[in-house]
């Protein structure tokens, strides 16, 4: 069977110690059977290393921060169109979604087609407002509650005991096991996210995750569990494996069928002791795991491919259990020609 | 006592809990005595195997034993 010939621009090509998703996506579409694609890689850095993986992203362009607005966003890739006729665009990163869902049209209009949820699924699972979804869809959430100075901090913490979560509006979390550290905390996160910051209870327990493939329809695609193993200080899993847990893959069924979600997403779960599953965030794009997915018997970047080209996905029904992934770290030898060929043009 | 039907043991002594990820290593002992937890044996039979099989006294054994199914119990192997 031929493949059909297709060109893909990814995002987060970030493959670093706290990795953006863009690689292993890129992966997964490589192993098609039924795609030969081009890959664009799209950068917001120039020392993003996927950028320099020549194996596997065939061009790469530089494309404006998300806080240069969407108007620049739109510009820069058409420009970028024009030259490469792009079919689909996986953006991988929570904080360019945003631009990526108010574009979704314009996009269409000049060809680019692309799979995501809609503005309202995507603001309605924001860390900020996972206590009222938790209400709405029926699914045990931490309490947690928005802050926007330390003295909304200390007036929080009047009814929430120690320890509890300080996280970031898009990424980061930490355990703060005091005022001070909540003080810290609170400082880091606004600084670097900015506001709200997140204050949320703390669940003890096992990180268990989940990634899915919702169709817009209410169906699951794909869904994958997985426990993670190995888990850096910035908290991202370094090692995972494959679980059999049909209540989380019920969890995920339940969330994706009652929120009608169009895309890939990460369920952050934690599993208490007493097994009862706490939803901690709702991460609307597929994760930086999801070669393990692959690896198990689950393209979903594949599966996303075809969704947003309007082909018919028959929804998966299993996948290996004890399956792991260990990501490693490798150093590429690049040579100053390129990376200044970047800087100077903005693409390579 | 029932070892979970999912619960799955190698000829190396490796065990793996495919619901919850969790692994452990069993010594050549822990290997048997498990094989006859999941072949269906009794606390009773599992005892009158060990003490044919090995040197080892009863009040040793029963100890030994005791803790082995309190650790299987707390590491979520066994059925409730």
């Amino acid at each position: 069977m031929s493949r059909m010939e297709v060109t893909v621009a990814v995002t987060g090509l970030n493959n670093i110690d706290s990795p953006g998703p863009g690689i292993p996506v890129i992966r997964g579409i490589r192993e098609s059977k039924e795609f030969e694609a081009r890959i664009i890689g799209l950068a917001y850095e120039h020392l993003e290393p996927g950028i320099y993986m020549s194996d596997l992203v065939d061009k790469t362009y530089m494309i404006p921060y998300p806080s240069e607005g969407k108007d620049a966003l739109l510009k820069r890739l058409l420009e970028i169109h024009a030259k490469e006729r792009i079919d689909v665009i996986i953006p991988n990163f929570d904080a360019e979604l945003f631009s990526f869902i108010k574009l979704e049209q314009q996009l269409a209009n000049a060809g680019i087609r692309t799979y995501l949820p809609t503005l309202a699924q995507f603001e309605e699972r924001h860390k900020s407002n996972l206590p009222a979804f938790g209400r709405k869809y029926g699914v045990e959430v931490p309490e947690g509650v928005d802050v926007f100075s330390h003295a909304d901090l200390h007036n929080a913490m009047k009814s929430m005991e120690y320890p509890v979560m300080i996280k970031g509006k898009y990424y980061d979390a930490y355990v703060a096991h005091s005022e001070a550290q909540a003080d810290e905390y609170f400082s880091k996160m606004s600084a670097k996210w900015g506001l709200p910051v997140i204050v949320q209870e703390f669940i003890k327990g096992t990180e268990v995750n989940v990634i899915a493939l919702g169709d817009g329809k209410g169906n699951l695609v794909a869904a994958v569990p997985m426990r993670k193993q190995y888990i850096t200080d910035k908290g991202k899993a370094w090692g995972g494996i494959t679980i059999d847990e049909p209540k989380m893959l019920n969890l995920a069924k339940h969330i994706l069928s009652q929120t009608k979600w169009r895309g890939g997403l990460e369920l952050e779960l934690i599993r208490t002791s007493d097994n009862k599953l706490y939803l901690l965030e709702i991460n609307p794009r597929i994760p930086a795991w999801v070669y393990l997915a692959v690896g198990a018997g689950q393209n979903i970047p594949e599966a996303l491919l075809k969704l947003a080209l309007g082909m018919d996905v028959k929804p998966y029904s299993r996948y290996d259990v004890g399956k792991m992934f260990v990501r490693y770290s490798y150093d590429m030898i690049v040579d100053l020609d390129r990376y200044s060929s970047l800087t100077i043009n903005g693409e390579l | 006592m029932i070892v979970k039907a999912n619960i799955a043991l190698s000829d190396n002594g490796f065990v793996f809990n495919p619901a919850t990820g969790d692994s452990f290593t069993l010594n050549e002992t822990g290997k048997v005595v498990l094989t006859l937890i999941k072949d269906g044996k009794s606390l009773k039979q599992i005892t009158n195997f060990m003490k044919e099989e090995y040197d080892v006294d009863e009040v040793t054994l029963d100890r030994y034993l005791a803790d082995f199914v309190n650790d299987l119990r707390v590491n979520n192997l066994l059925e409730e």
